[in-house]
C-alpha cells in the first residue's frame, strides 16, 4: 500500500498500529472507562474528534511552530479543542459527560494525541494528517468498544444497556471492576496477537516484517522480542 | 596413583522427593481439616470440595492437551489447588462457583503464566479472591445446612466469629479452637490445621520460617495496633479465627510463591503479618488473609532481589549487590 494516502492511514490506525491492541498507548482511559460498551463508544468518538482536528491544526501550523517549544504549543492546541468538546458534551450529552467524568479533560495529555502530533502530524501534510487522526481515533474506538462489550456482557449480562444473557445468569462482578479491565485487555490482546502472528516463519523474522524505528518502537509482537 | 577413583560431577546427594510425593503429603496434611469441615457442614460440603478438585484437574488436563504440552495432572498440584480453593469457600455456595474459581485459578493464574512453578500468585487464593470480588454476598454467607444433600435450609445463618469480634461481640475460644464455628469449609478447625502444619514440618515439606514469622509478626502487630491492648484471649481468638491458620501453614508456604532465601522468607512473613493486621483491624471487612497473601506474593521477586546472597568471596555492598 502506498505510504501517506488516506486509505493507508486509516488501515494503519485501525489495524497495523492499533493504539489499544498493538501500540498499547492511551491505557489510562482504556482501562478506566470501558465498564460498558456505551462508555467505550463515547470515549472513542470524543477522542477521534479531538485527534482529527488537533492533527489538522498541528499539521497546518507545523512550519510556524519553533522546534524548541513544540510540546507546549501542541498541548495548547489540544487543550483548546478538548475544552470546546467538553463544553459541547456537557451542553448536549450531559449523561455521557457524567459517565466519562475526569477522563474528558484528561484527553489533553492522552498519549495517543500527543504521540500522533509528535510522530506524524508535526512532520506531514494536512490531508494525510487528518486521515491519520481519523484512523487512529477509530482504532482506539474499536479497542474501547471491544473491551467495553466483553466487560459489559460478562460483568453485567447486558449490552448497550439491553439484557442479552438470560435473567438467571449471575453477573461476574469482577469484570466491571478494575481487575476485569486488565484481564479483558490482556486476553483480547493475546487473542489478536495469536490471530495476527499465525504460524512463525522459518527464517525467524516476524510475520508482517519489522516495524520502522527499531525494536523499541515496533508494535509487531510476533517475533516475541527475538530480533532484539 | 595407579587406581583412579570414581569421579563424577556434583550433585552427589540427591533427594528422593518428587513433586507428586510433596503434593501427596500436603493433601494428607489437609485431610483432617477438610474432613472436619465435611463433618461439620454436611455432605454438601464434600460435593463442593469434590467439584472444586475435579474442575481444577480437568482444566489442567484439557488445557495441556489442547496446547500439546506434557500433561502434568499426575503431579497432584492441581488437586492441591482445587482442594485449597474448596476449603476456602463457604459450605453452601452453588456448585458452579467452585468450577468458576478452579478454572480461573488453573487456567489464568497457573497455566497462562507457564504452569507449575511459574504462577506469580497462589492459584487457589487468586481463585478465591476472584469469586470474592465477583460474588461477595455469596462468599460471605455462612449458613449451616441441615445435613442432607441439596436440601439447604438457612436455619442457623449468621456471622463468623471474627465478624462478631469486629462488631464488638463475644467469642468462645474453645469452639474456635476446635472448629465448631461458622466459616469456610476448611478454615474453622484450628486444631486440625495445626496438626497438618506440624505434620508438614516433621516430614520436611515446609520449614517453620514463614508460618512463625507470619503468626509472630501478626501477633505483635495485633497487640500493638489492634486497639485491644495486651488482651491475650482476644489475640488467641484472632489467631484461631478466619483463614489465618490455613493461610499461614498451607498457602503462604507454597514453594512457588514464597521467597527462596531464608532472610527473604522472614521478611515475607513479617509483611504478611502486618498486612493481615492492617486488613483485619483497619479494613472494612473482618478478614484479610487471602488479600494479604496474594499481595505479598507479588512482592516476592522484589524481596528475593534484595536478599539474594552474593557470590562466594565477593564483597556485598549495602545488602543489595548485583
Amino acid at each position: 500500500m502506498k505510504k501517506n494516502t488516506p486509505a493507508e492511514r486509516l488501515y494503519n490506525g485501525l489495524v497495523k498500529e492499533n493504539p489499544t491492541f498493538v501500540m498499547m498507548i492511551g491505557m489510562c482511559p482504556t482501562l478506566a472507562v470501558t465498564t460498558s460498551m456505551m462508555n467505550g463508544i463515547g470515549m472513542g468518538l470524543t477522542t477521534t474528534v479531538i485527534l482529527t482536528v488537533s492533527n489538522l491544526m498541528i499539521s497546518a501550523l507545523r512550519k510556524f511552530i519553533p522546534d524548541g517549544v513544540r510540546m507546549p504549543a501542541y498541548i495548547g492546541i489540544v487543550a483548546s479543542f478538548v475544552t470546546i468538546v467538553e463544553f459541547l458534551l456537557s451542553a448536549y450529552i450531559p449523561s455521557l459527560n457524567d459517565a466519562l467524568g475526569i477522563y474528558i479533560p484528561l484527553i489533553v495529555v492522552n498519549c495517543i494525541i500527543l504521540g500522533r502530533a509528535e510522530a506524524y502530524a508535526g512532520k506531514n501534510k494536512v490531508i494525510p494528517s487528518i486521515f491519520d487522526g481519523i484512523g487512529m481515533g477509530l482504532g482506539f474506538t474499536v479497542g474501547l468498544v471491544a473491551i467495553g462489550a466483553v466487560r459489559e456482557i460478562i460483568g453485567a449480562g447486558t449490552l448497550l444497556g439491553f439484557q442479552v444473557l438470560p435473567e438467571s445468569y449471575e453477573p461476574v462482578g469482577i469484570f466491571i471492576q478494575a481487575p476485569g479491565a486488565f484481564l479483558v485487555l490482556a486476553l483480547l490482546t493475546a487473542l489478536l496477537n495469536k490471530i495476527r502472528a499465525g504460524k512463525p516463519k522459518k527464517d525467524g523474522k516476524p510475520s508482517g516484517g519489522c516495524g520502522s524505528g527499531g525494536c523499541a518502537g515496533c508494535g509487531n509482537s510476533s517475533c516475541a522480542g527475538k530480533n532484539l | 596413583m595407579e587406581k583412579l577413583l570414581h569421579v563424577s560431577s556434583s550433585p552427589h546427594v540427591r533427594s528422593k522427593a518428587k513433586t507428586s510425593t510433596i503434593m501427596l503429603l500436603v493433601i494428607i496434611a489437609l485431610w483432617p481439616a477438610a474432613c472436619f469441615g465435611v463433618w461439620l457442614n454436611g455432605p454438601y460440603a464434600a460435593a463442593v470440595l469434590g467439584v472444586s478438585i475435579g474442575a481444577a484437574v480437568l482444566t489442567e488436563y484439557i488445557y495441556e492437551r489442547l496446547m500439546k504440552r506434557p500433561v502434568t495432572v499426575g503431579d497432584g498440584s492441581a488437586v492441591v489447588t482445587g482442594l485449597l480453593l474448596g476449603m476456602n469457600l463457604p459450605p453452601l455456595v452453588p456448585l458452579w462457583m467452585p468450577v468458576l474459581g478452579s478454572v480461573f485459578a488453573i487456567l489464568v493464574v497457573k497455566q497462562l503464566f507457564g504452569g507449575l512453578g511459574q504462577n506469580f500468585m497462589n492459584p487457589a487464593l487468586a481463585g478465591r479472591c476472584f469469586l470474592m470480588i465477583s460474588f461477595s454476598a455469596r462468599m460471605t454467607s455462612f449458613a449451616v445446612s441441615d445435613g442432607t444433600l441439596n436440601k439447604i435450609v438457612d436455619t442457623v445463618s449468621g456471622a463468623t466469629p471474627l465478624a462478631e469480634i469486629k462488631g464488638g461481640g463475644s467469642f468462645d475460644l474453645l469452639s474456635m479452637f476446635l472448629g465448631t464455628t461458622r466459616g469456610t469449609i476448611g478454615e474453622t478447625c484450628t486444631l486440625a490445621l495445626l496438626a497438618g502444619g506440624i505434620f508438614l514440618v516433621i516430614t520436611g515439606v515446609i520449614r517453620l520460617t514463614v508460618p512463625l514469622a507470619y503468626l509472630g509478626s501478626f501477633s505483635v502487630f495485633a497487640l500493638l495496633a489492634g486497639g485491644h491492648g495486651m488482651d491475650f484471649p482476644w489475640l488467641a481468638a484472632q489467631l484461631c479465627g478466619g483463614g489465618l491458620m490455613l493461610g499461614a501453614w498451607f498457602m503462604a508456604t507454597d514453594y512457588v510463591t514464597r521467597p527462596i532465601t531464608r532472610t527473604g522468607q522472614i521478611v515475607y512473613g513479617i509483611i504478611l503479618g502486618i498486612m493481615t493486621g492492617l486488613f483485619r483491624f483497619f479494613g472494612g471487612s473482618a478478614e484479610g488473609v487471602s488479600y494479604a497473601i496474594i499481595f505479598s506474593n507479588l512482592l516476592v521477586p522484589l524481596i528475593e532481589r534484595l536478599t539474594l546472597p552474593g557470590g562466594f568471596g565477593i564483597k556485598r555492598k549495602g545488602g543489595a549487590d548485583k
